[in-house]
């Protein structure tokens, strides 16, 4: 079973950012880039599918810029097969990402499709359903573990009340939550390797995808800060201040 | 503008998050609909139809919606939509919301604005990004506005006091692409933690689901909600729907108690709204100090139990 996973390369978790004077967005320049830690989830797990003859080829795809490749190096030093690179410098929204990857699918004919729950920048949690939906397959979102079988999988998904599991049919489209893995570092003979592994770059264009926005950031601004910071001696000070001051408890 | 509001239920009643969606609803304006889509869940249209200012309710009902899949409730989402020629499609972003409305959106070809924490006119609304480090207004180009409603950016609307119509209408045809095999929700006696006005979260510092306890029998006094930070959950403590932060819940009650969490950005993101926030930690130097109006530094051990006896 050939399995492709979907990474993104985005500002470090942690890296503090700051909005530009300008207002356009956020500042990118000289900060730390990384793969998007909930993608990196979707590589160890495919990874593992593959420790355990369940996966046979493992196919990272990243959508962006140049830079972009660095992410997918990453995803070979962790274990992926090969790469393939959409690349573009337009601003990729999440309706035109998951265009461009069906595009990339319907050529690979993966069997199973693994991306991050939510990319970590613009915090949109929209790409694997707008993907399973152009495509017409299942999806199973926030998934905390994976199980798959012939032509079935069983998949347990973090819920607001706790976990639900569905049964699903195959191809399948799968968003990684944070308990679904641990994943592994690169080992640097595997870093040394993976520079050695296929990476294909392909334009949008040559996949037929209009990537064109269709929203317009109007604006970026920092939110107004919290005044913090008040410190009480103990806990008579403590409820003192929160029945008098603050009036939050009775 | 007419707007069709996904309503979050259990077919049994409905999710209070759809109230705050409904305020959102009315700050873009225009006709206000309600779709219910379940199974057996005509109480939760009646709830719906209650709502001041819900001129209707649409409600779609089939066996397969007893157990909805993401896959089911987009398709009767999608057609409901298109035959009414509606220009909004919202969603409070629950996990529910969160799971149907990408799928919604795609399937109309349009984008998706989500957690949207402010309208400013029918077209461009506020959002967070960057774990809420900034706040971006953004304007759609669409025919189609598909939004998903962060639940702390408006206040709940009124439950009752509105008079609506229901209208039945057919569900899709079943997908056959999945189905809902089995549930573990987490039981609890303590309000939910989403609309609970008094919040208790642990982190890494409480150390095991055992002192967890300490933590509950202080929520047992202020009747609040027990959370926690990513560490506590990772590590096993709680159970995973008790995450508040970036990628778990977002709340922003009266009172937000963090015990022996840090507070790292992606855990302020989930609680940083709150009215009133109380940090204790025994570390002085804890980023979570820096925003939280009292701050007490010590052993919450000790700290605890005597605050627990003090209320």
């Amino acid at each position: 079973m050939k399995v492709l996973v979907s990474v993104k390369r985005v500002v470090d978790f942690n890296v503090k950012v700051r909005v530009k004077a300008d207002g356009s967005g956020v500042d990118t320049a000289n900060v730390k880039m990384s793969m998007n830690p909930f993608d990196e989830i979707a590589v160890e797990e495919a990874v593992r599918l593959k420790e355990k003859n369940i996966a046979t080829e493992i196919v990272a795809v990243s959508c962006g810029i140049a830079g972009s490749q660095e992410t997918l190096r990453t995803a070979l030093a962790l274990g992926a097969d090969r790469a393939i690179l959409v690349e573009t410098d337009v601003e990729l929204q999440p309706l035109a990402v998951a265009k461009l990857l069906k595009a990339v699918i319907e050529k690979e004919q993966p069997k199973l499709v693994l991306l991050g729950k939510q990319a970590i920048d613009d915090d949109s949690h929209q790409t694997g359903q707008m993907l399973a939906a152009l495509l017409g397959w299942p999806q199973a979102t926030s998934a905390s573990k994976i199980d798959i079988a012939g032509d079935k999988a069983t998949v347990k998904r973090e819920v607001d009340g706790g976990l639900e599991t569905i049964e699903t049919s195959m191809p399948l489209i799968v968003t990684t939550d944070l308990r679904l893995n641990e994943p592994r570092y690169a080992t640097l003979p595997n870093i040394m390797k993976a520079k050695k592994k296929p990476l294909e770059v392909v334009k949008p264009d040559a996949l037929g995808v209009d990537v064109t926005p269709r929203l317009a950031t109007l604006k970026v601004v920092e939110p107004a800060k919290r005044k913090g910071g008040g410190k009480v001696a103990d806990v008579a000070e403590l409820v003192g201040k929160l029945r008098n001051e603050a009036k939050v408890i009775a | 503008m007419t707007i069709l509001l996904l309503a979050d239920h259990d077919n049994a009643s409905l999710n209070a998050a759809t109230l705050n969606a409904v305020t959102a609803a009315q700050k873009i304006g225009g006709d206000l609909t309600i779709l219910v889509v379940g199974h057996g869940a005509a109480p939760v249209a009646q709830a719906a139809a209650q709502i001041p200012g819900v001129a209707k309710v649409i409600h779609a009902d089939a066996p397969y919606f007893a157990s909805p899949t993401a896959e089911n409730v987009a398709a009767t989402v999608v057609a409901v939509a298109k035959a009414g020629g509606f220009t909004h499609v919202l969603a409070a972003a629950t996990g529910y919301g969160k799971n149907v409305a990408p799928r919604v959106a795609a399937l109309l070809d349009v984008a998706q604005i989500s957690d949207i924490i402010a309208v400013e006119s029918p077209d461009t609304f506020v959002r967070p990004i960057y774990a809420g480090s900034a706040f971006a207004t953004v304007q759609s180009k669409d025919a189609i506005k598909v939004v998903t409603v962060r639940t702390t950016g408006f206040d709940a609307a009124p439950a009752t006091g509105g008079n609506g119509t229901v209208e039945k209408v057919d569900a899709a045809p079943d997908t056959g692409l999945s189905r809902v095999t089995g549930q573990e929700l987490t039981k609890s006696d303590r309000p939910a933690l989403t609309g609970a006005r008094v919040v208790i979260s642990g982190g890494r510092g409480v150390g095991s689901t055992e002192n967890f306890k300490l933590l509950e029998a202080l929520a047992q006094k202020l009747n609040a909600a027990i959370g926690a930070s990513r560490a506590a959950v990772d590590a096993g403590f709680v159970p995973n729907d008790y995450q508040v932060g970036q990628t778990g819940k977002i709340v922003a009650p009266d009172l937000y108690i963090a015990v022996g969490i840090s507070g790292a950005i992606q855990h302020l993101a989930g609680m940083k709204d709150s009215k009133v926030i109380v940090a204790i930690n025994k570390d002085p130097d804890a980023p979570i100090f820096q925003i939280a109006d009292y701050g007490l530094v010590g052993d919450l051990f000790q700290i605890i139990p005597e605050l627990t006896a003090a209320l």
